[in-house]
């Protein structure tokens, strides 16, 4: 009986777990039920991957209304990965926020805290599951305007110019989202993504069907923070508290481009995206700009959550590149990094996170010497930042091994150039930190700090130890990255 | 004849625009706000234009009638309403809090400030 329901279930736990969490209003039982939440959104999702690698893709009908007119919910492995993705680093970082928050946020909005926390992550689970265009923008809607709220909550004011901007640029993103719907709409009658994907083909050379694609590729780049629309995403990741920063980090624009993926390869078709229209073209000459031009500008940051705010930039440049290659490895390096790269990215602001913990200051000269008072911390440090560069034993080497292979295969011998000095430049800015950490005397700030509390340091860890067994047995992830890629670009051509 | 049949459309590009230009040139964050209102709404009326059937009626069962306009896009547009008014109230709450931290909305002045400030 419950097992029918699980698809269902996965996004109305959180969604009314939200008020309870409001009438809890105790920081400390506000925790523990988003910690119950997250586990249960956890297992959920395992049991729905479970399910869908048994018998193939689930169908629930929400009301029991048959699918072109009632909503459905349609859960494939691509779903079911994102769904993974999202609930493992949610559970990992509402675990590390219990400590994190005490110090970040005024005891008495706690409790709000954890209410917009999880109502983004209702949202995010929502955009997974749904197979109703519409109500792709109404959860989208959903984890964005509760993650303006979590960002907007920090205690350094320049947050809330942050949220602000963010604000600003989400709303015109998702506006365009909802163009792009109408616009399908028009020309098809109907909004589920199935009956879309069956019409589209029959109207698709009308001037409409292709203005609507762009509006959903600018407003989804927009959410994805793809250059050179990330202006949001620097300050944002800045400024945020440190969980909230690990959080978005590792869910929100993993949730875009998984949008992508669907919008462009399931909805309008590969043989519209990426024939009639070329979209790859496009996104390839986004994500070179963006992986060169984010590992730049990071290496020139003073604070080093903006450091790896910008280094995100880049990073999404290589999932979009996946994305750009066009093929099946590179649509499964795409996949792949966005795993990979939600476990690393994630650790590293945990890390900063911590470091904020003991000494308030995640400026570059605060951190000078801290790996004496804190090296537990700054191993996982330097353990996540080998794992952006790309050292082999890492998952950052997985992604980029798939995408070196992807470029090779399409004789594109300069991206693979590309690809290797973005991974050098990366190199400059790990080391930049990593050497003030070690081989710097002691700063000011840093004389009285000691290690972070276990409640902080656990759940790095854990997401490190991830890193490395990912990064040491890749088959389980490389063999469902290329299952979803083959499954994308359905029979080629 | 065609240009006046699609007068709607012509209406949303011209509010799109005219929404859009008020949120990027406008230092004052609530006139961004009000740019964002006005972006927001161009698309409100797209959709509602989209329902419109020639000589249909309001969709409601009467007798002698067979032409009806489409209700969706109005039932999706109620929603994409209250994300819009959502929206609009988080914003303006955060106008209201950096009002009370930088003491000012002009978004110039903000950013002297935070360039004083690191």
């Amino acid at each position: 009986m419950i097992r029918e329901q699980l698809a269902v279930l996965q996004v109305v736990i959180p969604l009314l777990a939200a008020p309870c969490c409001v009438l809890l209003h105790r920081a400390r039982w506000a925790w523990w039920l988003a910690v119950a939440v997250s586990i249960a959104c956890l297992a959920i999702a395992i049991a729905l991957t479970a399910q869908v690698s048994a018998h193939g893709a689930i169908t629930y009908l929400l009301g029991g209304w048959a699918a072109p007119w009632g909503i459905e919910y349609r859960i494939d492995e691509l779903s079911a990965f994102i769904l993974i993705v999202v609930s493992t680093i949610n559970l990992v970082t509402i675990l590390y926020a219990g400590r994190s928050v005490e110090q970040e946020i005024d005891p008495d909005r706690i409790y709000l805290f954890y209410t917009g926390w999880i109502l983004s992550l209702t949202g995010l689970l929502g955009i997974a599951v749904t197979g109703d265009v519409f109500n792709l923008f109404v959860f989208l809607e959903i984890s964005s305007l509760s993650s303006y709220l979590l960002v907007g909550l920090g205690r350094d004011r320049r947050c809330l110019t942050a949220a602000f901007q963010y604000l600003v640029l989400g709303t015109i993103g998702a506006t365009f989202i909802l163009i792009g719907v109408g616009l399908l709409y028009m020309m098809t009658g109907t909004l589920n993504m199935a009956d879309l994907a069956a019409r589209i083909p029959a109207v698709a050379d009308t001037r409409t069907v292709v203005v609507a694609l762009a509006f959903f590729s600018i407003g989804i780049a927009i959410k994805v923070a793809l250059f050179p629309l990330h202006m949001w995403l620097p300050n944002a990741y800045t400024y945020a508290p440190s969980a909230v920063s690990a959080f978005l980090a590792g869910t929100a624009t993993k949730v875009g481009v998984y949008m992508l993926l669907r919008i462009a390869l399931t909805v309008f078709g590969v043989r519209f995206s990426f024939g009639d229209i070329s979209l790859q073209h496009v996104l390839l000459v986004m994500a070179v700009l963006a992986m060169v031009s984010g590992s730049v500008m990071a290496i020139y940051q003073r604070n080093v959550k903006r450091v790896l705010a910008y280094s995100s930039v880049a990073q999404i440049g290589y999932m979009v590149l996946g994305i750009g290659l066009a093929s099946a490895t590179g649509i499964a390096a795409s996949v792949l990094h966005i795993f990979n790269h939600a476990l690393m990215k994630t650790a590293l602001f945990m890390v900063l996170g911590a470091i904020f913990y003991r000494i308030g200051s995640v400026a570059l000269e605060d951190l000078h010497g801290i790996a004496k008072r804190m090296p537990w911390t700054m191993a996982a440090f330097v353990a996540g930042g080998l794992s952006i560069i790309g050292v082999p034993l890492t998952v950052g080497f997985i992604s980029k091994w798939y995408l070196l292979v992807a470029a090779a295969q399409q004789g594109w011998w300069w991206l693979a150039a590309v690809i290797l000095i973005s991974s050098l430049i990366a190199v400059v800015y790990i080391w930049r930190i990593v050497e003030a950490a070690y081989f710097k005397p002691l700063s000011n700030a840093a004389q009285d700090a000691v290690e972070a509390p276990l409640g902080l340091l656990l759940p790095t860890w854990a997401l490190v130890a991830l890193n490395v067994y990912f990064g040491v047995d890749a088959t389980w992830t490389a063999s469902i990255a290329s299952r979803i890629a083959v499954a994308l670009l359905g029979t080629p051509g | 004849m065609q240009a006046f049949g699609l007068f709607n459309y012509w209406v949303v590009v011209l509010l799109m625009m005219t929404g859009l230009y008020i949120v990027t040139a406008s230092p004052n964050l609530i006139k961004k706000i009000i740019g964002l209102n006005i972006f927001q709404t161009s698309v409100f009326i797209l959709y509602i234009t989209i329902g419109k059937v020639s000589f249909g009626t309001a969709p409601i069962l009467v007798d002698g009638v067979s032409r009806y306009s489409n209700p969706l896009p109005h039932v999706l547009i109620l929603t994409a309403i209250v994300v819009g008014v959502a929206t609009t109230a988080l914003g303006l709450a955060l106008v209201v809090r950096i009002h009370s931290a930088y003491g000012s909305i002009n978004e110039s002045e903000l950013q002297n400030e935070d360039a004083a400030d690191s």
